[in-house]
């Protein structure tokens, strides 16, 4: 090839890479360009919308949204189902909004993202007067707000509740549940006196490095009187009562009071154990009820325990917020027939027979004295009294960063690679840093 | 088999007259010919060109952009809104260096070294095994290379799940080993784990590709070596080796360069954010998710060259023969 013709070759290449140059330019504004001052949206447009939510495992939802289509035949609602995993779901949405796509309407959001979706402008600041959030237990309607303004709607809640082999504590001669740690350990010890009880695990929650230790560690630090972070936004994992916390964590896994395989658990794993009849007392979400309590001989524990509120360092304890909340992508088209859909599927019709068909706890208070409720979920009244000392997990715009920070060095604490105090010094550090980007 | 293939130029069109005109006009006559060949070619080419362009060109282009986008952020402190800004820097690569991002990188790089080094020997070994096993002729011969196959047929995420059951504390290998051992805890014993989990998932491939190798060995090459004298090992070493080596080298590389991006086995086994097994695309994953776009770019950069660099010295040193120009002796 003389030099000539070499150029043409590259000329030919060069113009794929202009090409792809001019799509790279194309590209550029989709990648975190400066989000303008967002003030209260406007809703307008009716018409068709999706509800982006994730994987229905009830396959209760598409009956609901096939009652609001009856009724509104011009602005059908069409489902779009996301991974089961949140951080599939939040992956997808994170993309939706990147893409100013407009294919996702109404979307389902995990409690802790809501500060995230807000900050970075991607859900639409909802009218705080247009929904009964009097009616909503105060805590939930705290997971909806970022910078005191409404973001989303709550729509369903958890709290962690501890389940306890009634038989047992029965036979050991312990009468009531524990309020306290110490009353635990203390019923525990009893327990293990039995023979049925000697090879048992006292005491399991989720423990494997992931979001359930998030949840358990606060849980801890709360129960103890403490916070991870303040009113204000600020770490305060340094302080006394969280160190409490930790060390009741750290403490139960040196004393063999949890069961050494449980720094392995998630949810399903500690329910297997639980199921087997290998723990005493288990942390759990209220799902593990109805499944614990199943006779097809799944469960050895079916009709043997009974729930009660968390146990605390000095009295009761405090939960982390489960839960869903629903808002609008600033992206999508038919923001009206939306927002007229949220307020008709949060209501607390819709809330009530979530409950009793898919277990998804509500967020108004009411539904939970309902007495004939409560004599077909009898752990109702255990998960209001849950919810009512409960607090939200940090409300951190870098949520998955403060998460990380946490499960970081608490999992470092106990499988004892650091010290309970230099774990709490780093996390501090660590949170401060998440959180003080300015 | 050492002389490259090369193009032969097509016969020149003769035209009429052609033959009457002076010896310059004739050269300058062929040197536009061949400008026409070379031209028609890049014609020829250029759909691929474009396509390769567009589909490999622009991304790597792209994530290079984004790598050397360096982007700040703050929080409004009246709305709370993020606001960004980003310029062109190298910030994104040499956080990966120094303080905790760089602990973090380097610990990820590290581990997708000793996972490639451990794993690349022990399949490499294990495969060759095999395939001399597959290789002979013995009852039930399709039973065994059928059953090897399985595990290479198996989806990484689905072995990675059953590995997670085997590897769980009243698993199987704790009962096995008669240990209570937390395998998929942060330690030495989760980045074991993962190394037996790609072991047992990859070996068939080399021993495939090995096998087939072994078949391509002559008969009599064995046989001569027979009434020679030569021992078994001494065979091995001598003439299976060499002989097998071209098909051994390229499968070793394709090997590697998948152990080097290595995700789903650490990711689903053990989980993300595990220190003892973080590599580096699920360091880039875990930066991406967490929407820091420049160093999750600038990461999967590094490992780019890093890949690109081994698989050069596969081709340069071990004369990997991975677009056919057939055996090259070296010595």
């Amino acid at each position: 090839m003389s030099i000539s013709s070499w150029g043409r070759l590259a000329g030919t290449l060069a113009i794929g890479l202009v090409v792809a140059g001019g799509a790279v330019a194309c590209g550029d504004d989709d990648d975190g360009g400066t989000t303008g001052p967002a003030g209260q949206g406007q809703f307008e447009g009716r018409g068709a919308i999706t509800l982006a939510t994730g994987k229905d495992t009830t396959g209760t939802l598409q009956g609901q949204l096939d009652r609001w289509n009856a009724d509104h035949p011009d602005q059908k609602v069409t489902l779009a189902e996301l991974p089961e995993s949140a951080d599939g779901q939040r992956q997808q949405f994170i993309q939706n909004a990147q893409t100013k796509s407009d294919a996702y309407t109404v979307l389902n959001l995990d409690v802790v993202w809501t500060a995230e979706f807000a900050a970075n402008g991607w859900v639409e600041q909802l009218p705080e007067d247009q929904f009964p959030i009097g009616e909503m237990i105060p805590s939930t309607v705290e997971t909806a707000k970022y910078f005191k303004k409404l973001y989303a709607v709550p729509y369903s809640t958890n709290a962690g509740l501890l389940f306890y082999r009634k038989d047992l504590l029965d036979k050991a001669g312990v009468t009531a549940a524990p309020k306290t740690w110490d009353e635990m350990k203390a019923a525990c010890d009893k327990v293990k006196a039995l023979p049925e009880g000697k090879t048992m695990g006292c005491y399991a929650g989720q423990f494997e490095k992931y979001e359930g230790l998030t949840v358990n560690f606060s849980e801890a630090v709360q129960s103890a009187g403490g916070k991870v972070v303040d009113d204000e936004g600020k770490p305060v994992v340094n302080s006394a009562e969280a160190k409490a916390g930790l060390e009741f964590l750290v403490n139960g896994f040196t004393s063999g009071l949890f069961p050494r395989e449980a720094v392995t658990y998630k949810e399903e794993e500690g329910r297997r154990a639980f199921q087997d009849g290998k723990l005493v007392f288990h942390r759990q979400w209220p799902y593990q009820w109805t499944l614990a309590n199943k006779t097809d001989g799944s469960s050895k524990v079916a009709g043997k325990f009974g729930v009660a509120p968390l146990p605390g360092k000095s009295g009761v304890g405090s939960s982390s917020l489960g839960g869903a909340n629903l808002a609008i992508s600033k992206y999508a088209k038919n923001k009206a027939s939306a927002l007229e859909f949220i307020k008709w599927f949060s209501n607390a019709e819709n809330a009530r027979k979530n409950l009793e068909v898919a277990s998804n706890a509500p967020v108004y208070a009411s539904i939970y004295s309902d007495a004939a409720l409560q004599e077909k979920l009898p752990y109702l009244s255990v998960l209001k009294q849950g919810l009512d000392t409960a607090a939200a997990r940090p409300r951190v715009v870098a949520y998955g960063d403060a998460t990380t920070a946490i499960q970081e060095n608490a999992y470092a604490a106990i499988t004892g690679k650091k010290p309970v105090d230099q774990a709490l010094a780093d996390m501090q550090a660590k949170l401060t840093e998440v959180t003080a980007k300015k | 088999m050492t002389a490259p293939t090369q193009t032969r130029p097509p016969a020149p069109r003769r035209r009429p007259g052609q033959a009457r005109e002076g010896a310059h006009r004739q050269a300058a006559g062929a040197r536009r010919r061949r400008a026409g060949i070379v031209r028609l070619a890049a014609l020829l080419l250029s759909p691929t060109l474009l396509a390769l362009a567009l589909v490999v060109g622009y991304p790597v282009l792209a994530a290079l952009r984004l790598s050397l986008t360096v982007t700040e952020e703050g929080i409004n402190p009246e709305t709370g809104l993020i606001e960004r800004s980003s310029e062109l820097g190298t910030k994104n690569y040499t956080d990966g260096f120094q303080g905790d991002t760089g602990d973090r990188f380097l610990n990820a790089l590290w581990n997708t070294t000793t996972f490639t080094l451990a794993t690349g020997a022990l399949v490499t070994v294990i495969g060759v095994v095999m395939a001399l096993i597959m290789s002979r002729a013995f009852r039930g011969r399709g039973l065994v290379r059928a059953a090897v196959l399985v595990p290479w047929a198996i989806p990484t995420v689905i072995s990675a799940l059953l590995w997670k059951w085997i590897f769980s504390t009243d698993g199987v290998a704790n009962d096995i080993l008669n240990t209570k051992i937390l395998w998929t805890t942060e330690g030495f014993q989760a980045w074991l784990a993962v190394v037996i989990a790609d072991t047992w998932k990859t070996a068939p491939f080399i021993g495939l590709l090995v096998l087939a190798g072994l078949q391509l060995i002559p008969a009599e090459v064995y046989e001569a070596a027979r009434v020679d004298g030569s021992s078994a090992w001494r065979t091995f070493w001598r003439i299976t080796l060499p002989l097998v080596k071209p098909a051994l080298v390229v499968a070793v590389l394709f090997r590697i360069l998948d152990l080097l991006r290595m995700f789903d086995l650490p990711f689903v086994l053990v989980g993300p954010r595990k220190e003892s097994v973080e590599t580096l695309s699920v360091l880039a994953w875990d930066e991406m998710s967490n929407l820091r776009f420049g160093p999750a770019a600038a990461y999967a950069m590094i490992l780019f060259v890093y890949i690109a660099i081994v698989a050069y010295v596969f081709v340069r040193v071990l004369g990997a023969d991975i677009i056919g120009r057939g055996v090259q002796g070296r010595k």
